[in-house]
């Protein structure tokens, strides 16, 4: 099981509370996980990605093992940790400024 | 005894506030969907029970949400707005072709005859309609075909704000976008016209009679006498009685006819209201004092309404889906302003009272008369 960290709007959305578990298959990509993500919870269908095109929405950026995956192809695979579990995929709404 | 239902969209949530007959003492519930821009809500006029949000958010893109009790409990619903087949282009700022880009839901109006049937006007300007209570959105097409490459953005954006049925005639509706105009369909939406003949906007545009472009901010019918439509354009008030082949101005005796929100009682088709605003570089009351004007001739003559109104230093605005009307008698009004107050009249605009003062910057205001 892979652990995902939703930002707080979404965590309401999806009714859940805490990190989201999910299993996932291999090999783990951002789209592999997006994937599943939206499965489990159709209602955050076009909130992190767009529903056509799948490109990740303006201000949110993709976080892991400290690392900054947002700019990186959705295929490109994902490091060893977060396929363990060790380590979270968070998703993160950027910061707004001002 | 019956109830009224106020329905308030803000830029941090939505806001319920309840009431029984008398307008007197309100409940407030809320924030729904909190921390998010609720452009609109709206509730079904033949189930006041279903009720449909816009939500939507510069992080997350659009939601909707519906409620079959009343608001006080929600579901998102289907949030996919694909525009039909190759989307195109249309004008942009610099003169060249811009292809279409959903950007959110301005506006949600039900069905008059089906709760499970609700129209969306989008932006970039587009109109969709869903027929299963949200679910999946299907867009109706031949309304960019009207000129809509012409269409261009204005400041506020490309918004299809204002969607009117015509309740004599199922197959007409007339809809509204911002630096677009009017336009009107006469067969469920197959086809579309303008509907702008008579709309002047000299300081808009290089045409200032174009067929297409003027920034109509809102328009407003009496559903016993569908033929007349009122109009707050950007500048001038308008109106016309031949189901928008005509317009003419009204804008008479108003101190500026400048605004955004207009509105007709709903026992009088000739009694019009609206919220002067001072100019549109300045989107404030003139003088720092907030009135609503009134006129019973269905235009030209217009009286201020300003009896338990902030009468000096008030800078707020009056958006244009903030201002609606219920069907008591006598018919009571009601706005919400960009300082997060909603103003009540139960008694047709003669006195005015806030029933809540401190919400986040009210997007939009409608009402519910409940049995």
């Amino acid at each position: 099981m892979i652990r995902v960290v939703l930002p707080a709007h979404l965590r309401t959305l999806a009714r859940v509370q805490g990190e989201v578990q999910l299993e996932v298959r291999a090999p783990l990509t951002q789209r592999s996980i997006l994937d599943a993500l939206e499965a489990a919870y159709p209602v955050l269908q076009g909130t992190i990605r767009d529903h056509v095109t799948h490109e990740r929405r303006a201000f949110l950026r993709f976080f892991a093992c400290k690392q900054d995956y947002s700019l990186e192809l959705p295929d490109d695979p994902l490091p060893e940790e977060i396929a363990t579990g060790a380590e979270p995929f968070r998703i993160i709404g950027a910061m707004a400024g001002g | 005894m019956s109830g009224i239902r106020v329905l308030v969209g803000t830029r941090k949530g939505a806001f319920v506030l309840t009431s029984d007959g008398k307008r007197k003492d309100w409940a407030v519930s809320g924030p729904h969907f909190a921390g998010w821009e609720i452009f609109h809500l709206k509730g079904s006029p033949a189930d006041p029970n279903r009720i449909y949000a816009s939500q939507t958010s510069g992080w997350f893109g659009q939601v909707i949400q519906r409620s079959s009790d009343g608001g006080a409990t929600w579901e998102p619903v289907g949030n996919k707005f694909t525009y039909d087949g190759t989307p195109g282009t249309h004008q942009w700022y610099d003169g060249t072709q811009h292809p279409w880009e959903f950007k959110r839901v301005w506006h949600l109006e039900p069905s008059l005859t089906d709760p499970e049937t609700v129209y969306a006007g989008v932006e970039d300007a587009a109109l969709f309609r869903s027929t299963d209570g949200g679910q999946a959105w299907e867009e109706l097409p031949a309304l960019r075909a009207a000129k809509g490459h012409l269409w261009a953005p204005g400041a506020g954006g490309m918004g299809l704000h204002t969607i009117v049925f015509d309740p004599a005639h199922p197959q007409r509706m007339y809809i509204a976008i911002s630096a677009a105009g009017v336009f009107r369909t006469d067969d469920a939406g197959k086809t579309w016209r303008p509907a702008n003949s008579g709309l002047k906007s000299p300081y808009e545009l290089p045409d200032p009679d174009a067929e297409v472009g003027h920034c109509v901010h809102r328009i407003a019918m009496h559903p016993s006498r569908p033929d007349v439509l009122f109009m707050q354009k950007h500048w001038d008030v308008m109106r016309t009685d031949d189901a928008g082949a005509s317009w003419r101005e009204i804008s008479g005796n108003l101190p500026t006819d400048f605004g955004f929100a207009i509105d007709v009682h709903a026992h009088e088709p000739d009694t019009v209201y609206v919220v002067p605003i001072k100019s549109d570089s300045e989107h404030y009351p003139p003088e720092g004092k907030l009135r609503v004007y009134r006129s019973r001739s269905g235009g030209d003559e217009w009286e201020p309404l300003s009896k338990g109104l902030p009468q000096r230093d008030c800078y707020v605005n009056v958006l244009r889906d903030a201002m609606a009307v219920d069907t008591l008698d006598p018919c009571g009004v009601y706005f919400g302003t960009t300082g997060g107050q909603v103003y009540a009249s139960a008694n047709g605009g003669d006195a005015w009272a806030p029933i809540v003062r401190d919400l986040p910057a009210v997007l939009s205001v409608e009402v519910q008369t409940l049995p």
